[in-house]
């Protein structure tokens, strides 16, 4: 079964088409990846499904229903969560307040019982710290709870913000090239815990990646954008021997 | 593990004796036992300045939002404290070139009333505001802040039949114990910081760490916004509708917008994002404008005269003093710290942080 | 009312939203650039005030001198403002700079109290300005007359710089993308000195034209005018110049409509300003000629 499904998408800013006609569906339960050369508009592509920008034109679908027009937390709340190219966690904040906040969207109690901590809301406080100290020692970041996001080191934040996506409980991660800046070791790790956190959690990832040898590896399908538009998609090897891809990437060379 | 058990201990009894020390005070302060008027007001003052200064900071530097409309708030509480509770036999004596309004003129509401009702009118305006401003970028609430601070004045000046124009509203009823400022700014104080070590709190801080991941992690930003925003007002007016009983008397010049200037400097002094920080620093400027006071009154030094010392000094000195902060200390005397034993003790055997760091404190 | 009597105020409206306009323009460039309320703006407008009364009334100065004089300490000023309460907090958080811009506002304010006092002073009378003429049994000062034309010439000489010389070029890069701008090379502190230049030049013009219609000037005289001016800039499309001076324009002449059809509400004038702040911002957020500006994300 799909669970998200981007249909005819298309996105101007402008004159300029980032996004042309763009049809996906990812498969519930896998790994799916979206390569391209830089500014053919994958990280536009992951703005218009988390509602950051509104189409111009298509909608995209979420279990079957239309997530389009709805702000960014609304679409979280419905179970899809993200993170960012250029790490953006909460960088004044300790590890903990940075997963204590994700977990904010789920909270019944109004502000008035959350002030005067009535009981109801003490036991929702409660539940959240021992849901989130769970989900650290599960990622294994319980050691750096009461560290300074912002004094992590880069691989670090790069799996608290990973782990601050999924406190939102979300069904759909979307990963914007989570090995970013990481060296091959810190990769090949990245690689694994994907791997880890999909079955741990039964989550469905669909990610932006320019390591090949992460893509190539973890992905079960992968989509290859130039231009804005969707120029093949298939299996890695499916894609690795495509003769548009092969041109794209060789076109821009110095950018890839 | 037993030195942690034994810090828990040390700082309870500490807080003990210090909450008996200020009780004290206060007690023999509100007793003529020490002290005089003069200090009592000053001191009073302080913990009306020091709501509305935590009320700001709640707004700026809990949720980042660049909001400058404390003076507008406090006016309405003040005035709904200054039209309700003045007694119903003196409304014709003060009210005497353009009468009262008959409705009004009925009303005479216990003082807890009126001031919660200035707290939620002026909750009421802030949401008013808010709602077409903070879907958009925050830079417009400063100025429609700033603006709103100067349009209730003009209102205020205006509806004479309500406000009695700018002859202002006198013999407000006073309080006989400095329990009332300080008992409700305890109280007002308490709740903010509840409010911002709650969950809203943390959704407010996360906000203005990055109002793109917060959304990001389901946040809806205009609730929270316009939550923090009419707090910050409810609090700002019942420090209105204490100032209007401290002074027995309102009227609109009472709350220019410069006074809104005042809470700046606190928030700055103190430290954006720092509860304690900003008490500290209401008592210290409070009590440091009285000081500067004499820079502006050249007669009061017997006689001899300094050329400098004339009307105006005092703000001059107060300015490049906000300057001065901004540009060279800018993280205040707490930054976001929150002062406990521990950092007074760290401090006081040299101990310092290298490095400035968040709550907790725990960076290698 | 007259036929007569409504051109008049239509004369007046017209004038005094070219006054707004020229104001309007120093703040919508420096936010364009810096993404700045340079609040000290209007204050800065005030100074140039009293610089003209001290230049004329303490030393005398032919007008045309006193002019010169006046837009040279008004620009000198305003750089002096930029360097000192913007430029050393480029890189901090942005609430900084607003309260240090907040901070030269007030100390603006204060100093001229305490130096001038705040009683008014009497703006010098500049017969070229203030010499009523009769035009078809209309009466105007020739200062009301020319402020449009001043107004226009100067927007057009602004476009100028801006859309054709190198600095003007710079200064449009900066405002599109600071930091990849600073990356190509573009002298950052000589585009925001430039824009401060030009702002604080617009602002002594507005001040001498603003004084010969209001000839009573005291140390919060700038105030209103200054917030209303960023309102104004926010009505046109806030970092659009020509948006500026429609927004200008507008401002001015619903205030001067308000007087005249509503006069029951005189004392609501500057109300109105921020009502019509709170509209536009329902309405069309960006403005009436602004960009619809996307946050990267």
């Amino acid at each position: 079964m799909s669970i998200l499904k981007i249909d005819n998408v298309t996105m101007k800013f402008g004159g300029v088409t980032a996004v042309n006609n763009l049809n996906i569906e990812i498969q519930e339960g896998r790994i799916e990846a979206l390569i391209g050369p830089n500014g053919a508009g994958k990280t536009t592509a992951f703005n218009v499904i988390t509602g950051v920008y509104m189409p111009t034109q298509g909608s995209v679908y979420y279990k079957g229903e239309k997530i389009t027009g709805l702000t960014p937390d609304k679409i979280t709340k419905k179970g899809i969560a993200r993170t960012f190219q250029n790490i953006r966690l909460f960088k004044n904040l300790t590890v903990f307040e940075n997963i204590l906040i994700a977990n904010h969207l789920r909270l019944n109690s109004n502000f008035l019982s959350g002030t005067l901590r009535l009981p109801w809301y003490s036991k929702e406080e409660r539940q959240m710290r021992e849901k989130s100290e769970m989900l650290l020692d599960k990622l294994d970041l319980l050691r750096l709870k009461n560290e300074i996001a912002h004094s992590l080191p880069y691989g670090e934040q790069r799996k608290l913000e990973i782990a601050r996506a999924l406190a939102t409980d979300a069904d759909l991660l979307l990963l914007d090239e989570p090995a970013a800046g990481m060296n091959p070791s810190e990769t090949m790790e990245l690689s694994e815990f994907i791997h880890t956190i999909r079955d741990e959690f039964k989550l469905t990832i669909f990610m932006i990646e320019h390591h090949m040898d992460l893509v190539m590896e973890i992905s079960e399908k992968i989509y290859v954008l130039d231009f804005g538009q969707l120029i093949a998609q298939g299996t890695a090897d499916e894609v690795k021997n495509d003769q548009r891809v092969i041109e794209a990437y060789l076109g821009v060379e110095e950018d890839a | 593990m037993m030195n942690k058990i034994n810090n828990k201990k040390t700082s309870l009894y500490l807080n003990i004796l210090l909450i008996v020390i200020f009780a004290a005070v206060i007690t023999l302060l509100d007793t003529n036992v020490i002290g005089d008027a003069y200090v009592r007001r000053i001191l009073n003052l302080s913990a009306i300045y020091a709501i509305v200064s935590v009320s700001m900071n709640l707004v700026n530097g809990f949720t980042g939002l660049f909001s400058l409309g404390q003076a507008g708030f406090m006016a309405i509480g003040a005035y709904s404290v200054a039209i309700f509770t003045v007694p119903l036999a003196e409304r014709a004596k003060i009210f005497y070139i353009t009468p009262q309004n008959p409705v009004l003129a009925q009303i005479e509401l216990p003082f807890v009333a009126a001031l919660l009702l200035g707290g939620f009118l002026a909750a009421l305006v802030a949401i008013m505001i808010g709602v077409p401003v903070l879907r958009l970028k925050s830079d417009y609430l400063a100025i429609a802040t700033l603006g709103f601070s100067e349009i209730i004045r003009i209102v205020f000046t205006n509806i004479k039949s309500i406000t009695n124009g700018a002859l202002g509203i006198k013999n407000i009823p006073t309080m006989p114990t400095m329990w009332v400022f300080f008992g409700i700014a305890i109280i007002s104080i308490g709740f903010m910081r509840l409010l911002i070590t709650s969950s809203y709190g943390r959704a407010f801080k996360a906000i203005r760490e990055d109002e793109v991941a917060a959304e990001a992690m389901g946040i809806n930003l205009f609730k929270h916004k316009v939550m923090s925003f009419s707090i910050g007002a409810f609090f700002a007016g019942i420090g209105g509708g204490l100032l209007a009983t401290l002074f027995a008397t309102v009227d609109p010049n009472q709350f220019y917008f410069p006074v809104t200037y005042n809470f700046l400097l606190i928030i700055v002094l103190g430290g954006m994002g720092s509860i304690s920080g900003t008490i500290i620093a209401s008592f210290v400027v409070t009590a440091g404008l009285e000081i500067l006071r004499f820079f502006d009154e050249p007669l009061t030094l017997f006689g001899i005269s300094i050329p400098l010392f004339r009307p105006g000094l005092r703000m001059v000195i107060f300015s490049i003093l906000l300057m001065l902060l901004v540009l060279f200390f800018r993280n205040g005397l707490l930054g976001q710290k929150e002062l406990s034993w521990k950092l007074i003790i760290d401090l006081l055997s040299g101990k310092l942080p290298r490095k400035k760091t968040g709550e907790g404190g725990g960076v290698q | 009312m007259t036929g007569q009597l409504f051109l008049q105020q239509l004369a007046n409206g017209i004038s005094l939203g070219s006054l707004y306009a020229l104001l309007a323009i120093g703040y919508t460039m420096v936010y364009g650039i810096l993404r700045l309320i340079n609040f000290a703006h209007g204050d800065i407008f005030m100074m140039a005030a009293y610089f003209m009364i001290f230049s004329i009334i303490t030393f005398k100065l032919p007008w045309f001198v006193a002019i010169i004089i006046v837009i040279t300490a008004t620009v000198a000023l305003g750089v002096l403002v930029e360097k000192t309460a913007y430029k050393p907090l480029r890189n901090a958080p942005r609430m900084s700079i607003m309260i240090s811009a907040i901070g030269a506002s007030f100390l603006l304010e204060n100093l001229a109290t305490y130096l001038f006092t705040g009683v008014p002073r009497g703006f010098p009378d500049i017969k070229v300005l203030t010499t009523t003429v009769k035009i078809g049994g209309l009466s105007l000062t020739i200062a009301t007359l020319i402020t449009p034309f001043v107004t226009l010439i100067l927007l057009y000489a602004v476009l100028f710089i801006t859309n054709k010389t190198k600095i003007g070029m710079a200064m449009r890069a900066v405002s599109k993308d600071f930091e990849t701008a600073k990356l190509m090379g573009i002298n950052i502190n000589k585009v925001i000195s430039s824009t401060f230049i030009i702002g604080s030049s617009l602002a002594a013009i507005g001040a001498i034209l603003w004084g010969s219609r209001y000839p009573s000037i005291m140390p919060l005289t700038g105030v209103m005018p200054g917030l209303k001016c960023f309102i104004a800039a926010v009505l046109g499309g806030i970092g659009n110049t020509a948006g500026a001076v429609l927004g200008g324009f507008i401002l001015g002449m619903a205030e001067i409509m308000l007087i005249t059809f509503l006069p029951a509400f005189t004392g609501y004038r500057d109300a109105m300003a921020f009502v019509i702040l709170i509209v536009v911002l329902l309405v069309k957020p960006t403005g009436l000629l602004g960009e619809k500006v996307t946050d990267k994300v």
